[in-house]
């Protein structure tokens, strides 16, 4: 299922703003690669524009390649709804939708698409996707209970149940720990590390020590200036980032002698 | 330098300490000053307004001398505008308890099954109902309802979700002019409308319902849209990260979380025109039978119902004034009703936070 992510030249625009310049990369099948780099740089916009999701705001849109096993994402004949399908999505705050239950949540992207399923099929799809986000043991008895009474860090379990029921290729993965306590932040990294059996993983993330702790390869995004676009300053495997970067900005970051 | 220091500290510790009036103080005070206002208005020979005006002015003035004199400047000027904001309130409560209190105490007397069974027709003097009237505004409210709902919401959700540029800003220009229509004009037009087809002197239930939506129609729009602009972006952007195209997001997330709001705007609405007068006196009439088919003939209704009673009371007059009293009775329990179905409508719908 998971695919491989090359992206060439890609400029990312809001309106006439240039946002991100230039990034090429290329992204392995079943890794997890990190991007960090500081606020404002692009990560983000960066991300959503790999399931293109960017476009959802007013006046956004991109330029360059983004191919995924061989298919243009940006193509003319491409349905960024169908794009989205097969590129799942956990954002910064969980959002679990408040007027559905916790099983109706991860049901969501089947129901959603009136996708019709069979009872048994979709009660055990629902226990899979649960369990996938080890969610299951302590919610499995409250499966009707609605999906706003759960914890934070439940509750983002719970949105990364609903973006794996669907059976993704790949799964973007915006600061999805930047609103959890260290608990619930290790339960979604050991959730990160199970994933990347079977998905594609990208994250943006603020902590470093995450980075370092869950990815394969790191990218870091920087910007010249204020008003400047972002652009990849550097991309490796984490390792070689982490202890001996190719380029002094990178070192200069990850050592904290940059603002 | 020790001891000098010590004995310069306050001798509670550094949060100083001030003497508070005790509660029922100011209470007393204000009461102390309405008798003084009482007394004064009585050397002039007694009068009530007189008292309140005097009442109130002294009385303020007595909490403000005596805080002032007790507790200091910052809370005795506290406990004054608490005195100037309370009058205010009961001020503005005046009409509203006075308004309630005339149509209760001269509407319940013809409060009573006769009224509910019976309409006008061949009715002089005594007796007599407004059944006709209850389900002639019944039906044309509806009528009005099931036209200006869809093109209200439609035009909201266009307005938050696809809307972009100039056509937006002006539907929401539009939109606020047509809030701000006179209903007369609203009437009128519906008149002019058909008029152009059936003739003049044209009367029919449908036009008033017609009339009617053009001053609900921006009710529910903008009612609609601040409730739709509070469902959170978040919940859109998980749905497309779903691969749920925008229809369907629309339709299946951002209508329900908002539906509460959506159904208390919409009551609201409706509790809005169900008690206008002027576009459905024009537009629709009165009869004395009872007229429920909206594209035959005249229809009555509550409001035009109250407003003939009133004006053509024929002889003897009294019947005629309570039907009248009892019909604007009606009129406002129907309003406070909607009112209290839009609250439980937003209590029971509204998402659910339980653990």
């Amino acid at each position: 299922m998971a695919k491989r992510i090359d992206v060439s030249d890609l400029d990312i625009y809001y309106g006439n703003f240039l946002a991100v310049q230039g990034v090429t990369v290329s992204i392995e099948p079943r890794t997890i690669t990190a991007l960090i780099g500081p606020s404002g740089c692009g990560k983000s916009t960066f991300l959503r524009s790999l399931n293109r999701m960017h476009e959802v705001i007013p006046g956004a849109r991109v330029e360059g390649k983004v191919v995924i096993d061989g298919q243009d994402l940006y193509g003319a004949d491409v349905d960024p709804v169908d794009v989205r399908r097969h590129i799942g999505m956990v954002f910064q705050r969980p959002n679990p939708f408040p007027t559905m239950s916790i099983y109706d949540n991860v049901a969501a992207g089947l129901r959603l698409n009136a996708r019709k399923m069979k009872k048994a099929d979709l009660d055990d799809l629902v226990e899979r996707s649960l369990r996938g986000a080890n969610l299951w043991n302590e919610v499995k008895d409250r499966l009707n209970r609605p999906g706003s009474g759960l914890s934070g860090g439940q509750q983002q379990r719970l949105c990364i149940a609903r973006a794996i029921a669907v059976e993704p290729d790949v799964l973007l993965m915006d600061e999805p720990c930047s609103a959890l306590d260290p608990i619930s932040t290790l339960a979604i990294e050991d959730l990160m590390t199970e994933l990347k059996e079977r998905f594609t993983i990208v994250i943006v993330t603020h902590n470093m020590q995450q980075a370092a702790r869950v990815s394969e390869s790191t990218g870091f995004f920087n910007l010249a200036g204020v008003g400047q676009p972002g652009h990849l300053v550097e991309f490796n495997s984490t390792e070689k980032i982490f202890s001996n970067p190719d380029e002094k900005a990178t070192e200069d970051y990850i050592s904290g002698r940059f603002g | 330098m020790t001891a000098t220091r010590q004995e310069a500290a306050p001798a509670h510790g550094v949060v100083e300490h001030s003497r508070r009036l005790a509660r029922p103080a100011p209470w007393g005070l204000f009461a102390l000053g309405l008798l003084l206002g009482a007394a004064l208005s009585a050397l002039t020979g007694f009068s009530v307004v007189l008292t309140v005006v005097y009442g109130v002015a002294l009385g303020t003035l007595a909490v403000y001398a005596v805080s002032r004199a007790v507790e200091g400047r910052r809370t005795s000027f506290d406990r004054l505008v608490t005195c100037i904001v309370t009058s205010a309130f009961a001020l503005a409560m005046v009409p509203l308890v006075s308004l309630v209190w005339t149509v209760l105490s001269r509407g319940l007397k013809r409060l009573d099954g006769d009224f509910f069974n019976s309409s006008m027709l061949g009715i002089v003097g005594e007796g007599g109902g407004a059944y006709h009237a209850i389900f002639g505004t019944l039906v044309i409210t509806g009528i009005t309802a099931v036209i200006s709902v869809p093109i209200g919401l439609l035009t909201a959700i266009y307005l938050v979700e696809y809307g972009t540029g100039r056509l937006k800003r002006w539907i929401t220009f539009l939109v606020d002019v047509m809030t701000g229509i006179p209903s007369i004009v609203a009437g009128l037009f519906a008149y002019a409308l058909f008029a152009l087809f059936f003739g003049p002197g044209i009367r029919l239930g449908i036009m008033g319902a017609i009339a009617l939506s053009v001053l609900m129609i921006p009710v529910v729009v903008r009612s609609s849209e601040e409730v739709l602009k509070l469902v959170p972006t978040e919940l859109r952007e998980a749905s497309y990260a779903l691969g749920v195209p925008k229809w369907r997001t629309i339709l299946k997330v951002v209508v329900p979380t908002a539906i509460a709001g959506l159904a208390t705007g919409v009551t609201l609405a409706v509790a809005r025109v169900i008690g206008e007068t002027a576009p459905l006196l024009i537009t629709v009439g009165i009869i004395n039978g009872t007229n429920l088919d909206p594209f035959q003939g005249r229809m009555a209704t509550l409001p035009v119902f109250a407003y003939y009673q009133l004006t053509q009371p024929g002889f003897p007059p009294e019947f005629a004034i309570d039907r009248a009293w009892t019909a604007a009775l009606i009129l406002i329990i129907l309003v406070m009703a909607l009112n209290i179905v839009g609250r439980l409508i937003s209590r029971f719908f509204a998402p659910k936070t339980g653990r």
